[in-house]
């Protein structure tokens, strides 16, 4: 909402700094987003008369212009614009000028032409924000005379401020003001216009049916007649183009004054074309189209609300937009002006779903103010002046309007919430200057609502209402003593842990977007059976995932095309499944964690995830499984208390190609929901043992078919307690092992809690584990 | 007997000062102070002198022993030490020529802010809580006193999902769905902060993201008002962005909090004095907060006359763009290494 100094002075004595106004709009809610000074910087440049264009020889885009600037002489003027004609008055900025931008003019050549000034546009004069050509001054200005006082221009200052959906009032000149004057202890006076009426009678001339009762809550008719209309009186033009709104002609100009100064939308019709004479207030059928005064044909429903003649025939859709039907034209002389009220949710839901916002919807959609209509009529008709006669009377009809109860406000609850010391009458002292009625109750006040704010309905709307004409900044400021001890949850600190450990093995976070293309799980080896994004910005964002997979190979690719094929990265993130009851109100949504090694294979990635179980305290065992999405042969399912949590090996090749990604990349995946809910850390401390321990080293030839971690279970087994490490150093292929087998070489350390181990024992023991492996598994101990 | 002394103690010098090392400084000490030395035998002799002369020369006898004996032990010192130079010197190595095999791992800046931003409310006495990033109508909205067709609910451009009845699940606009499901799951006192993704259907540009980061507070306790809210805010500012940043309320609108207010603080590019990035103003706009309303405590099964609470709500990503100066929103999420790499 856009407001000038100069208009916010109609209704208050506002005076002092306007910087200083600004921040007390800010500090009442009402943001300044920008500040403009307008009508300054003005100086040297005058009203120019055109006396000739011709082409420049050797330029298209810029022509040669003679003016005079008053004192008859012709000055050669280059100019890009081609607006303007011989005879026009035109703003001419003299050489030495500063522009309001700050620039500088200058005699200068263009192309080799002298130019001796500049003509503006409107954006160049700071007037509005037209650029498209020179500003064409009116033919009543007199040439050498300054621009500003030959268009009226006094220097002003325009805010643009920020008003919040709950502020329906501050949509208008006059809110602001209101709420401004309360705030600085003002007086605050609306304008009391009392045009003179003629013998006409409003009701005689025009009649209006509310049929729908319940979308329509009251609508004011005046009728004018012998209207001529014209152009608007300069200042009124020059308010309206400050606000950003272009003059069109006297009539329109001021449905939208009255509209920005009292925030009520207001509509004329041609009385001599409505059907029937009137109009009819009602829903539209379903189906039912209206063309809108922007040229576009609408298809309603009965959720819509119309504006019709007598005759039925569709006028406008009521709060939105008018249309062509009854629109005011050269010709017309008797006008219907439409003041109404209209409900705010049914213009709100009309507006989202044709996709037409209005200056018109944007404030009825807020709630009106259902009592200033006949005010709003009158200054309508008082500023047309003498370019109409007001009918006497006025058309009033009555729908459904909300109930406003009085709202009980204890002076207690006022403080408990804002942390205030106020008695009661200072809380009356900050309500009644924005027109809210008081009177007195036990514990506090009842207070009437103005008509103009309807979002104020219960106590605690009051509140904040005292809490903003107190000022924010005034409540004093503690900090609460937390009554609880802060932390993270023991599931927070793991994760944590998770992501440093991650860190740690030099793994790279990345955040993918949760959302996939379609087909892009089917490419990913995955089930296509992702949750659809029901109103996605762009297809390639219209599934969520069910897998981290997609996202991490994009984001491989994408390295791997700037030259960067071997990262190691990791995602901790959510993915979303359809879930298995099906009553479930919500996805199956987890968090899991995602590690990809590029230019690796599956076992830099069981390496990765063993360091991170061993950092976690994870028991876990790995299971060569198929698994969709990794390498057939090259995968495994990560058990923890056998409990599938995830898997570990590679990227399936057709996969890395779908996605093209270069090479193999090792990959590990885990639901970390179920990972951190399994038992994990350590528990008892085991006491270290002090004897001198021995190590047996035993190479064992097994089938390719036996997986190592059988054979270390196997060893394990028949070690007993005695073993304090068992590892596997070394396994060799080829040379005397045939095919199909391979040499795995383990070292064992024995150690006792309270003697060292003899000779006989140690040979007992391995005796033992050689026993085991060979006759439990297809092993032989090699020499 | 005296000659013989003088002379042995200058060739023992002489043969001391000439080993060159420790080998050959062996073989000389064995010669000179050895069972078989001249020095030995003259010492044999002592026995066959008189008295007088024998007094005397023993004495002399024994100064040239330790004299060579400490010649002995400096020139074995001064070997050793040179020995051991020379063995280290071998062993030289440019430290500059280290090839690099471990790449560094790097935690995402969404994360590094979030983990800052929970540590200093932790720091304050709040827990951390968390909720779906998929939620029903009812939590993000209809919970939070958004009336269905509320004009509000345009203000989020919300992405629905294929999910039950239409528009009934959606993806969190906000952190503000788990102020509701830690409300409904808890008693007061209630001191929590709720990091997390949220959604908007906004088209990426410089700073708009269709996913982006947020964190929320909740508290909700005997006697909160909005003056907790705002010392609240005041010390959040000034632990996480330090003493020369400030926070100020103004006010806003929200329908879950009741008074309403934008949260600004100082302009942490220019401390307030006014730049670009403040438009001039000094100060820059970080979220919004407000008192809870009672209905958002009534749906969450709090009595609003016993209870008073307050939330607030900011982005977190922004932190990242104007802590390093990145000014595009779009690069935090490239994924690009050669980005991640740098935090």
């Amino acid at each position: 909402m856009k407001v000038l100094l100069s208009w916010l002075r109609d209704f208050a004595p506002f005076e002092g700094d306007p910087v200083a106004l600004g921040d007390t709009m800010s500090d009442l809610g009402m943001a300044v987003e920008s500040l403009d000074r307008l009508g300054e910087g003005l100086d040297g440049i005058v009203v120019a008369k055109v006396l000739d264009l011709r082409p420049h020889p050797d330029a298209d885009r810029i022509q040669l212009v003679d003016v005079d600037a008053g004192d008859g002489e012709a000055r050669q003027i280059a100019c890009g614009a081609f607006n303007m004609a011989v005879g026009d008055h035109v703003p001419l900025a003299t050489i030495g000028t500063t522009m309001p931008d700050g620039m500088e003019i200058a005699r200068r050549k263009m192309r080799g032409q002298w130019s001796n000034g500049m003509l503006c546009s409107g954006r160049e004069l700071a007037l509005g924000d037209d650029h498209s050509g020179i500003f064409v001054l009116p033919s009543d200005t007199t040439p050498g005379h300054d621009v500003s006082d030959a268009l009226g221009i006094e220097s002003d200052v325009l805010y643009d401020l920020e008003i919040n959906p709950n502020r329906p009032d501050a949509m208008s000149v006059a809110g602001v003001a209101r709420d401004l004057a309360a705030r600085l202890g003002l007086p605050f006076q609306l304008p009391a216009p009392s045009p003179a009426t003629s013998a006409v009678l409003a009701t005689e001339r025009a009649r209006v049916e509310i049929v729908d009762t319940d979308l329509c809550g009251r609508f004011v008719g005046y009728v004018l007649h012998d209207v001529t209309v014209g152009e608007s009186p300069r200042w009124l033009a020059n308010r309206l183009t400050a606000l950003g709104m272009r003059p069109i002609n006297s009539l329109v100009d001021v449905s939208n004054y009255v509209m920005l100064e009292l925030g009520q939308p207001n509509h004329a019709y041609d009385l001599a074309r409505l059907g029937g004479g009137g109009l009819r207030v009602r829903r539209a059928r379903d189906g039912e189209t209206l063309v809108t005064l922007d040229d576009v044909e609408r298809r309603l429903t009965t959720d819509d609300l119309l504006i019709c003649d007598l005759d039925d025939v569709p006028n406008g859709i009521a709060g939105v937009m008018g249309g062509e039907a009854a629109e005011i034209s050269a010709t017309t002389t008797d006008v219907l002006l439409e003041l109404a009220w209209f409900q705010p949710m049914a213009v709100a839901r009309t507006a989202r779903r044709l996709g037409l916002r209005t200056e018109a919807s944007a404030r009825f959609e807020k709630g009106t103010d259902p009592e200033v209509l006949e005010l709003a009529g009158r200054r309508f008709a008082e500023l047309l002046g003498a370019e109409a006669q007001l009918a006497g009377g006025l058309i009033d009809e009555r729908g459904d309007l909300p109930a406003r109860e009085p709202v009980r406000v204890r002076t207690a609850r006022v403080n408990q919430v804002i942390g205030t010391d106020l008695d009661t009458g200072a809380v009356a002292a900050l309500l009644e200057p924005i027109g809210f009625d008081i009177s007195g109750a036990d514990d506090g006040l009842d207070v009437a609502v103005p008509s103009w704010r309807p979002d104020t309905e219960t106590e605690i709307d009051v509140v904040e209402e005292v809490a903003r004409h107190h000022g924010y900044s005034r409540i004093p400021r503690r900090v609460p003593r937390s009554s609880i001890s802060g932390g993270l949850t023991p599931r927070q600190r793991d994760r944590r842990r998770v992501r440093n450990a991650l860190v740690g093995l030099g793994f790279t976070e990345v955040m993918p977007m949760p959302f996939l293309a379609p087909g892009d799980l089917a490419r990913a080896g995955l089930d296509d059976d992702g949750i659809d994004v029901a109103n996605p910005l762009v297809a390639e964002e219209s599934v969520m995932r069910t897998s981290l997979l997609p996202g991490i190979c994009k984001v491989l690719a994408y390295n791997a095309s700037h030259r960067h094929a071997d990262v190691s990265i990791f995602e901790v993130g959510h993915v979303y499944n359809r879930p298995s009851e099906p009553d479930a109100v919500l996805p199956d949504e987890r968090e899991r964690v995602a590690v990809a090694i590029g230019a690796a294979e599956a076992p830099a990635a069981v390496q990765a995830w063993r360091s991170l179980a061993a950092h976690l305290g994870i028991g876990h065992s790995l299971e060569a499984a198929e698994i969709p999405g990794l390498h057939p042969s090259r995968a495994a399912r990560i058990l923890v208390d056998g409990r599938d949590v995830g898997s570990v090996g590679e990227i399936d090749p057709d996969v890395l190609a779908a996605f093209d990604v270069p090479g193999r990349v090792g990959w590990f995946d885990v639901d970390l929901t179920t990972l951190l809910a399994q038992r994990h850390g350590p528990e008892a401390y085991v006491p270290v043992r002090l004897y001198p321990s021995s190590d047996l080293d035993l190479a064992f030839e097994v089938d390719d078919t036996v997986p190592a971690a059988t054979v270390e279970a196997t060893l394990r087994d028949a070690a007993g307690d005695l073993l304090v490490e068992l590892d596997l150093f070394d396994v060799f292929r080829g040379g005397a092992v045939p095919d199909g087998r391979r040499s795995l070489a383990f070292r064992l350390r024995f150690q006792a809690p309270d003697r060292t181990l003899t000779d006989a024992e140690l040979a007992d023991l391995r005796t033992r584990c050689i026993d085991a492996a060979q006759s439990a598994l297809p092993a032989t101990l090699r020499g | 007997m005296i000659d013989d002394l003088e002379r042995l103690h200058d060739a023992g010098r002489q043969r001391v000062a000439a080993a060159t090392d420790l080998d050959a400084l062996h073989e000389v000490d064995v010669e000179v102070l050895g069972k078989r030395s001249e020095l030995s035998a003259l010492k044999q002799k002592l026995g066959a002198m008189d008295a007088d002369e024998r007094r005397s020369a023993g004495r002399r006898l024994n100064e040239v022993r330790s004299a060579l004996e400490v010649h002995i032990a400096e020139r074995r010192r001064q070997l050793e030490s040179d020995a051991r130079r020379a063995r280290l010197a071998a062993e030289r190595l440019d430290l500059t020529e280290v090839i690099d095999t471990t790449e560094l791992g790097h935690l995402h800046l969404v994360t590094q802010a979030h983990d800052q931003l929970e540590d200093v409310f932790v720091g304050m006495g709040f827990t951390v809580a968390e909720g779906p990033e998929i939620e029903t109508e009812w939590y993000n909205f209809g919970a939070l006193n958004f009336p269905p067709d509320h004009p509000a609910r345009a203000m989020y451009d919300t992405l629905y999902v294929e999910f039950g009845e239409p528009e009934s699940t959606l993806l969190r606009t906000h952190t503000s769905p788990v102020q509701m499901r830690v409300l409904e799951a808890n008693d007061p006192p209630i001191y929590v902060v709720c990091p997390g993704r949220v959604f908007r259907s906004d088209t990426p540009d410089a700073s708009h993201m269709p996913v982006f980061h947020q964190i929320e507070g909740l508290v909700v306790d005997r006697g909160i008002t909005m003056g907790d809210l705002a010392g609240t805010l005041e010390a959040f500012t000034s632990a996480y962005f330090g003493g020369a940043i400030h926070s100020r309320l103004r006010p806003s609108y929200f329908p879950f909090t009741e008074p309403s207010a934008e949260f600004d603080i100082t302009c942490v590019i220019c401390e307030g004095s006014g730049c670009q990035t403040c438009k001039r103003t000094g100060w820059i706009e970080l979220g919004g907060c407000g008192m809870v309303h009672p209905n958002v405590l009534r749906n969450g099964g709090v009595d609003p006359e016993e209870y008073t609470g307050f939330a607030f709500g900011f982005g977190t990503d922004r932190l990242s763009l104007m802590r390093y100066g990145i000014s595009d929103l779009r690069e935090m999420f490239t994924n690009d290494i050669r980005f991640l790499r740098q935090f």
